[in-house]
């Protein structure tokens, strides 16, 4: 099982090479992805190897090249778009609205769209409110689009291949927080299934809920509840769209608690998603109401003090799930 | 300035009987299209191309199958002349499912993967960068075919135009673009819209080869387009041409006109591109009066046709409504 300690970013890049090596129709492009190395260095020295032609740098034109990348996998290429970050992302949301999500049931199922975009999203870094974006809901709320988490090394190693081998649209969110994160990435596993959410710790207690950077956080916070004697059971999502609703309710049915984790903001979000499915399909299961812990409803300050209570911390996972249970 | 017609093209009375039919099934279609929206037959939105059809006919005829073509929500003509089934496309319109895109695209959505038609798109600008994607495909699969994207002068505002011009020159891919300025953007003039009216300049400031033609002349365009198509091919560079036309019809149908006087849509009327075409052939002796009685004769029968086909089809059943949200597995 044990593998070599590895930084998520070292995982995302490895599982570029690896895309780039084993297809000739992959290409990447983005802004600063091939001269500069990427803005987090994820894609440096990929230039040097594979040449201008498949590690394209962009203008920042993320409408015009994020509608590039549609039109390429339109022409039979495998693009993987890289939007430097979340916050910029808007600018192509009508390429992705308008066109990658709906142009397969538009055109009666003439023209899929085998798109991979990838961009780097998070909350954290005193970046402020124009560049802490947590848009996954936001995102997830479009049909036609395949929405991925990478909350794990392990995913962000092992995301990207089914991703290019979907044949419909899929955004990855990869984490800026966690690039420096270094993990022991199992040898064992060399594939994800993307059509699937994932039990990273089992549990009987309480099913804690959650993805991306919640993913490192819940298990942070049910190694502390085990030294309390409470076994909580850790699910990340991993896919937001569509949602694995047999995994999330399976791991309800078995723990009869829900508790659910995000840094996006609480209204309208991923949680308040599953949290309406447990519900609607399986509140016999519940013993208590499933709770949330969400990011506040404010626009991300700078000041670290502030921003840290912004989005959900460790301690405040454990301590909810105590006097969740306490009350139980 | 507009590049005169240089009338190096020699029609022989066949290709003069193609032509002038493809000219007559877009007026014709959509005439008739208009009547069924007025009888409920076609619903939403219906922009008709009456005015402009020269512009769709001379373009088309520098292109091969093998290229990619990608059009406005004003695309009926573009369908036909590319040769989708004039049936096909009144039953998408209908909402049938033996539409070309089983009746979900309706009037503004026509695909076609066999002639390589990719919409009919709504979003102003909104596929302009796809055409570079696909002429970045093409390039990088060194394929020889070329993407033609039509677009109207409204698009030119939009920042998704500018972005996709700039990368159609960064990358130096095989983009057609035409501009089918019709001088109004729905209801807004050109002048109203853009501080440099002269458009094609616009794609000369990205380095991009740039004409325009007189878009209500049928022989001006073709020449114009197998000049760019022609330097495409020769360069493998994008090529920006400019057809200046005007639309004779409403921009869609709930729209009352408070924006022209009469007059200009009459004075423009003069410059018919169908009788301005027919009138070229017979002073040329190409063609004679009954050829044109032959060409209606043919067009009304095909009309007649597609309208029959089109009521005879069937809806969708409910039970497919999310079919291909996702590519089944």
């Amino acid at each position: 099982m044990a593998g070599n300690l590895i930084t998520y970013r070292e995982c995302i890049k490895q599982a570029l090479r690896e895309a780039l090596q084993a297809d000739e129709r992959v290409f990447v492009m983005g802004e600063d992805v091939g001269r500069y190395g990427g803005a987090f260095a994820v894609s440096k020295n990929l230039l040097q190897e594979f040449g201008p032609e498949r590690i394209m740098d962009t203008p920042l034109s993320e409408a015009g090249f994020v509608g590039a990348g549609i039109g390429a996998a339109l022409g039979g290429m495998r693009p993987i778009v890289e939007i430097m970050t979340v916050n910029f992302s808007l600018l192509a949301l009508d390429q992705i609205a308008n066109n990658a999500a709906t142009l397969l049931h538009m055109s009666g199922g003439q023209f899929n769209v085998p798109l991979v975009i990838r961009m780097s999203a998070g909350i954290g870094r005193q970046l402020a409110a124009q560049h802490s974006h947590s848009w996954e809901p936001l995102f997830a709320h479009l049909p036609g689009l395949r929405i991925l988490s990478a909350g794990t090394h392990e995913d962000a190693r092992h995301m990207l291949a089914p991703a290019l081998a979907d044949p419909d649209p899929v955004i990855i969110f990869e984490y800026t927080s966690l690039l420096n994160l270094e993990k022991e990435l199992p040898t064992s596993i060399n594939q994800v299934d993307i059509h699937k959410a994932k039990v990273r710790r089992e549990g009987k207690d309480i099913s804690l809920i959650t993805y991306g950077t919640g993913v490192y956080k819940c298990l942070a916070a049910a190694d502390e509840l085990a030294a309390a004697g409470i076994a909580a059971e850790v699910l990340d999502l991993r896919v937001l769209r569509p949602l694995d609703d047999e995994t999330i309710l399976a791991s309800v049915a078995k723990t009869n608690r829900a508790f659910i984790v995000e840094d996006a903001s609480r209204s309208v979000s991923v949680s308040s998603e599953v949290s309406a499915r447990i519900m609607e399909k399986s509140f016999y299961d519940l013993d208590a109401p499933v709770q949330r812990l969400c990011g506040a409803e404010v626009p991300i300050p700078y000041p670290k003090h502030l921003e840290d209570a912004a989005v959900p911390q460790p301690a405040q996972i454990v301590s909810a799930i105590k006097t969740l249970l306490q009350h139980a | 300035m507009e590049q005169q017609p240089l009338q190096s093209i020699k029609l022989t009375a066949e290709q003069a009987r193609k032509l002038l039919y493809q000219m007559l099934l877009i007026r014709r279609f959509e005439e008739k299209a208009a009547e069924m929206y007025t009888k409920e037959k076609i619903r939403g939105f219906l922009h008709l191309y009456i005015g402009e059809e020269a512009v769709a006919v001379g373009v088309m005829q520098a292109l091969g199958p093998e290229d990619n073509v990608l059009c406005t929500y004003r695309e009926h003509g573009h369908a036909l002349v590319r040769g989708m089934d004039a049936g096909v496309i009144m039953a998408e319109m209908y909402g049938r499912q033996e539409g070309c895109c089983r009746g979900r695209g309706g009037s503004m959505h026509l695909f076609d993967a066999k002639t390589k038609f990719y919409g009919g798109n709504a979003i102003v600008a909104g596929h302009l960068a796809m055409a570079v994607g696909l002429g970045l495909a093409d390039k990088k699969m060194k394929r020889k075919q070329l993407t033609c994207c039509f677009f109207g002068e409204g698009a030119m505002a939009e920042g998704a135009f500018h972005e996709a011009m700039n990368l159609a020159a960064l990358w130096q891919v095989p983009v057609l673009f035409v501009c089918e300025n019709n001088l109004y953007a729905m209801g807004t003039a050109l002048r109203y819209t853009h501080a440099q009216t002269d458009l094609e300049k616009k794609g000369a400031a990205y380095g991009i080869a740039s004409a325009s033609v007189d878009g209500m002349d049928l022989m001006a365009v073709m020449q114009a387009a197998n000049t760019a198509a022609e330097s495409i091919r020769r360069t493998g560079q994008p090529y920006f041409l400019v057809c200046n036309t005007y639309r004779f019809r409403a921009h869609s149908m709930f729209d009352a006109e408070l924006y022209r006087e009469k007059s200009e849509v009459e004075e423009w009327k003069k410059r018919d591109p169908v009788p301005g075409f027919f009138n070229y052939l017979t002073q040329q002796h190409i063609l004679i009066d009954n050829d044109f009685k032959e060409a209606e004769a043919k067009v009304e029968k095909e009309i007649e046709k597609a309208v029959e086909f089109a009521d005879a089809c069937s809806l969708e059943p409910v039970e497919e409504l999310t079919k291909y949200t996702y590519s089944e597995r």
